[in-house]
């Protein structure tokens, strides 16, 4: 966990999420393999080895590792939102074209759709969210994760903005 | 995700209307937005459900200046506001209030009201923000008809600011500025005095939260002055009009725009208790042909609380049978704070408006189970004495 911290300070590029770091039941090799990006061997149809944020226009982060996707909001779009009370979350198994609406996420005060970032087939759902929606307000990069999905089109990724283009972004919707 | 929040968004020109209050709401964060083309804090630095459970709680304040607050006056001001609404004003005692409603010749809703006769020589009303400019234009026109065949009616639109003080704690914070026992001051009644050294406020005890509360109108000279003097008690926290708006809710009460209209009647919304036993008599307000009959013949519609077991449902949320056929409209909805529930108003056919009676709401294309319920949602705790 502390460790986790330190890597988070040294750059804002970094993922905040490393869950092969702190998985204690996973295979040590496997998880050194990744640890080290750049040299890592990877026998996934997926080229995409980024394990950065992506973000959509809609407030939307995606984050790839192994060929899957993570998706869930930006701190952005979970303060404008205020506290979550309630998630309306797809099917597994779910086909989800890029920008299709895929589920809700409510406050008191306000309902907001989620719109998916890349075109894939829902793989997990958070189902924490169903007891604590508030996780996507407290830890919206990590435990507040919605969705998984498959990557059918690696090159939606490379269309989404990155942490800098997203924060230019947010500040002329500000303006 | 589409950031489609109805109420949250900055302020983009300067020709909103400001109260004496918006230098205070900015130096304390106050998330300005615009309400019925008034500047007004939607909420400061509490979360929007901190600040709802903080007034059912211990107590908030609202700045409420916004509302039209106007006296009548004059020998026939009884008669005159009388022509206008559906209440019993002469049976009203001293200084008391009550809810009341402006109707059209339709049989519809202009505005919902408080008016209280006060011993004063005049009547105090308190409308709608949204609705000021109809109701000023409405009061004006019956004035010119009263003062064209002689009688004497005079009005007067105040600029006074006005200050709802709201929650259990309500009763311990405002005694400490008040030589009077507020003990006296029961639930629907007003009286004069001076508060925390602020003199001439009028305090009525009333609110729009469904918690024990006032609502003070204060000189706007000395607005800042009294608000601080409420805050200094760390029982009382400023709140918006987010948690205003989920606090009526589960209190069950309207808001006008979405729950009552021009084109609901009273008896469509649940609203004849409004309606005066001597005005029901003698049909004497605009729309009394229209709104009497339904009293005795029921309507088509009734406006109605509802529970959903699904997600929250809003404005507009079509309303469905058991066997799917659209039977009604959800007209306001929230999440509820204190019941974790999905709760909301709506009119429904009358054959479904029961209390218990399952329905189905439609949410994003989905049919989900919902049950007709009983308002409020959250018990009030209004102070008979």
């Amino acid at each position: 966990m502390a460790m986790r911290a330190t890597l988070r300070c040294l750059s804002a590029n970094f993922s905040p999420r490393l869950p092969l770091l702190s998985s204690a039941g996973r295979d040590n090799r496997a998880a050194r393999l990744r640890w080290v990006s750049g040299t890592r061997r990877t026998f996934s149809s997926c080229s995409v080895l980024s394990t950065a944020l992506k973000f959509t226009e809609k407030h939307e982060w995606v984050q790839v590792e192994g060929g899957i996707g993570t998706v869930g909001i930006s701190s952005y779009a979970q303060d404008a939102l205020g506290d979550v009370v309630y998630c309306g979350l797809p099917e597994v198994g779910q086909r989800l074209e890029q920008m299709d609406e895929f589920g809700a996420l409510e406050s008191v005060k306000a309902a907001s759709e989620l719109y998916s970032p890349l075109t894939g087939e829902v793989t997990a759902i958070n189902t924490q969210l169903a007891e604590n929606p508030g996780l996507v307000n407290k830890d919206c990069y990590a435990e507040g994760w919605l969705i998984k999905m498959t990557i059918e089109k690696p090159e939606e990724v490379d269309g989404l903005m990155d942490q800098a283009a997203y924060d230019k972004f947010i500040k002329s919707l500000e303006e | 995700m589409q950031i489609t929040l109805s109420v949250l968004h900055l302020i983009a020109t300067v020709a909103l209307k400001k109260t004496p209050l918006f230098d205070f709401h900015k130096a304390h964060d106050g998330k300005m937005v615009n309400f019925a083309g008034w500047s007004l804090p939607v909420q400061y630095k509490d979360s929007h459900i901190v600040s709802h459970m903080h007034t059912r709680e211990h107590c908030s304040i609202f700045d409420v200046s916004h509302m039209l607050q106007t006296k009548v006056h004059g020998k026939d001001r009884v008669k005159f506001m009388e022509s206008l609404v559906v209440a019993d004003i002469a049976e009203l005692k001293s200084n008391q209030g009550t809810l009341s409603l402006f109707t059209n010749e339709k049989g519809g809703i202009i505005d919902d009201l408080i008016v209280t006769k006060t011993d004063q020589g005049y009547l105090y009303v308190v409308s709608n923000a949204g609705c000021a400019e109809k109701d000023s234009v409405h009061m004006k026109v019956r004035l010119a008809e009263f003062k064209a065949a002689g009688l004497d009616v005079d009005l007067e639109f105040l600029d006074e600011a006005l200050l709802a003080v709201q929650g259990p704690s309500m009763f311990r914070v405002l005694q400490e500025g008040l030589k009077d026992n507020l003990n006296k001051l029961t639930f629907m009644t007003s009286t004069v005095a001076t508060v925390f050294g602020v003199p001439d406020c009028r305090i009525t005890r009333c609110g729009y939260t469904g918690e024990d509360g006032v609502e003070i109108s204060v000189s706007r000279l000395r607005a800042v002055e009294l608000i601080e003097k409420l805050l200094a008690n760390s029982e009382v926290k400023l709140a918006g009009l987010a948690a205003r708006d989920s606090l009526r809710l589960e209190a069950g009460l309207c808001l006008y725009g979405n729950d009552i209209d021009e084109t609901t009647t009273p008896v469509e919304a649940t609203l004849v208790w409004t309606i005066g036993k001597r005005r029901r008599k003698d049909k004497d307000f605009p729309g009394a042909e229209i709104i009497v009959p339904q009293i005795k013949a029921k309507t088509f519609r009734k406006r109605v609380g509802l529970v959903s077991t699904g997600p929250p449902v809003r404005q507009h949320t079509p309303i469905l049978s058991p066997d799917g056929k659209v039977i009604g409209e959800v007209t306001s909805g929230c999440p509820s704070p204190c019941l974790k529930k999905n709760v909301a108003m709506g009119y429904v056919d009358s054959e479904f408006a029961k209390n218990g009676t399952e329905i189905q709401v439609e949410v994003r294309k989905k049919a989900v189970g919902a049950v007709v319920s009983r308002m409020p949602f959250v018990p009030t705790n209004y102070y008979m004495g």
